[in-house]
């Protein structure tokens, strides 16, 4: 190849490496030890995004003139813990992403501390750097694996009230964090009354196996899904789960001040749901038996 | 693989020596790929896990392949080739009842997750892995016939085994962690090698006065 070619060729192999699907300038470009990440300026918008094998996913944005608001509907509807426990005073956050669960917590629970951990240091320098996250005495970071971090948790006997799983992003599943052992050891986390909030799947083969196994570690457990959403979250509480009555009370209570975060909560109520959607003879995940990769590749 | 034409091992004697070739490169890499999965619900999917288990494979085998070589210095015979295997399966086995206990105990005495799934790796796999090492050095003694054909029979030995493992990395990530349990794995590995051992053992009366005459 003529060297002008081969200059051609890498300017358009470097044209089609940029992501331009989304209209947005990339901030900031780094391959880090788990994923490809991205730092995107869209026009009312920034966000970090994962690529992995196939896609490139947003995983998190901001707005930046109203940074307070939630962008993603899935973010928004992970604040529905707030309905099954409202002041949760000790939480546990697993996948920083852009920082925008945690802070809000903090902001809205003034009393409450936030342990977060995340496996990949790229993403919380880029949080701290672009989405204005910071760690502080009472949001408290760890770079660890969410599942080293909870056994740890268990053996020095630390309990949360509230532990949210949003460490499933992008394309791939840290499997060992989706099977019944990691749930029973994020039980063995709460008090009684303690609740877990978990973002998960809901394309593929997997959603019938991911119910099944949330169903083997808490019974019965509050299915959460809204229209225009992918996304499903899972509301599970260690001992009953509260009645309708309850949720409107616990909605109307924190509807307002949920209000600049953009999250709807008085609209979640009747969205929860305790019946089954799925098929309740899918194998339970376990450590001796968890491809939920393989089966998240396979078609509902 | 059958021999050549002219050299004076014996064409069953290879074709058997090339088989349990393949079969010890598949449980080598079947097994490291495991490792992964093993140490993920104590020491977490950090890279760093996998430094630990790669680093475990490749420093048992280093020892396995100077064993193996020792080993093969000492009237060499079919029957004790099939033995290696048969040590292999019975390291293997205890590996589904001890796993468990074996990353607790790790687990409570380190804190750091790099030195704890190192630990705890040196403690799973070095028996089997140093065994399964020690299968490809002794293949080439049995198989070499003359100075000559030294560098071919361990080319065409590397190249059995290591399509043994390439076969064994494929079968495990695509296929067997869908449809099996860990411990069921373990357990089909071992005893695919401890037939194989048996069934060298049992074919060297007349595979090895074959190439001994």
């Amino acid at each position: 190849m003529p060297p002008g070619q081969l200059a051609l060729a890498a300017t358009v192999a470097v044209l089609l490496a940029m992501p331009a699907s989304a209209a947005g300038t990339v901030l900031h470009q780094e391959q880090s030890l788990y994923q490809n990440i991205l730092v995107v300026r869209e026009p009312s918008r920034l966000c970090l995004r994962f690529s992995l094998r196939r896609q490139t996913r947003n995983q998190s944005c901001i707005d930046p003139d109203a940074p307070q608001r939630m962008v993603f509907g899935y973010t928004q509807m992970m604040m529905a813990l707030l309905l099954l426990e409202p002041a949760p005073g000790r939480i546990l956050v697993a996948g920083l992403g852009g920082g925008t669960l945690p802070t809000a917590l903090a902001a809205l629970l003034p009393a409450a501390t936030v342990d977060v951990v995340e496996i990949d240091p790229a993403v919380v320098a880029l949080a701290k750097r672009y989405f204005g996250f910071e760690a502080t005495a009472r949001v408290r970071l760890e770079v660890v694996d969410a599942r080293v971090f909870v056994k740890r948790a268990l053996a020095r006997e630390a309990r949360y009230d509230a532990v949210l799983l949003d460490a499933y992003g992008g394309d791939y599943i840290p499997e060992h964090l989706l099977t019944r052992e990691f749930l029973a050891e994020v039980r063995g986390l709460l008090p009684a009354g303690g609740v877990v909030v978990a973002n998960t799947f809901s394309a593929s083969r997997l959603y019938h196996h991911e119910s099944t196994t949330y169903r083997a570690a808490f019974g019965t457990f509050f299915n959460f899904k809204a229209p225009g959403s992918g996304n499903r979250i899972v509301l599970a509480k260690n001992g009953p789960l509260p009645t309708r009555a309850t949720l409107d009370a616990n909605a109307a209570a924190w509807r307002m001040a949920l209000a600049p975060y953009g999250v709807p909560i008085h609209t979640y109520p009747p969205l929860l749901t305790t019946e089954p959607d799925w098929d309740p003879n899918a194998s339970v995940l376990t450590d001796q038996h968890a491809p939920a990769n393989l089966l998240q590749g396979t078609a509902q | 693989m059958p021999a050549r034409a002219g050299s004076n091992t014996s064409r069953p004697l290879a074709f058997v020596v090339y088989a349990l070739a393949f079969g010890g490169g598949f449980a080598i890499m079947a097994l490291e790929m495991l490792g992964g999965r093993i140490l993920a619900p104590w020491f977490g999917g950090s890279i760093h896990v996998w430094g630990s288990i790669i680093a475990v494979f490749m420093l048992s085998l280093a020892l396995g392949y100077l064993g193996g070589g020792a080993l093969s210095l000492r009237s060499p015979s079919l029957r004790r080739f099939g033995v290696i295997f048969v040590v292999a399966a019975a390291v293997l086995y205890p590996l589904l009842a001890s796993a468990e206990a074996i990353m607790a105990w790790t687990f409570e005495r380190v804190e750091d997750p790099r030195y704890g799934s190192l630990l705890a790796a040196l403690l799973l796999f070095v028996a089997p892995t140093v065994v399964l090492g020690a299968i490809s050095p002794y293949a080439v003694r049995l198989l070499v016939p003359s100075r000559e054909q030294s560098g071919r029979v361990a080319g065409g030995l590397y190249f059995v085994s290591t399509l043994g493992s390439a076969a064994g990395t494929l079968a495990t990530s695509f296929y067997f962690v869908l449809w099996f349990k860990i411990d069921t794995i373990i357990a089909g590995l071992a005893t695919m090698l401890a037939l194989l051992g048996l069934a060298a053992i049992a074919a060297a009366p007349r595979v090895d006065a074959g190439a001994n005459a």
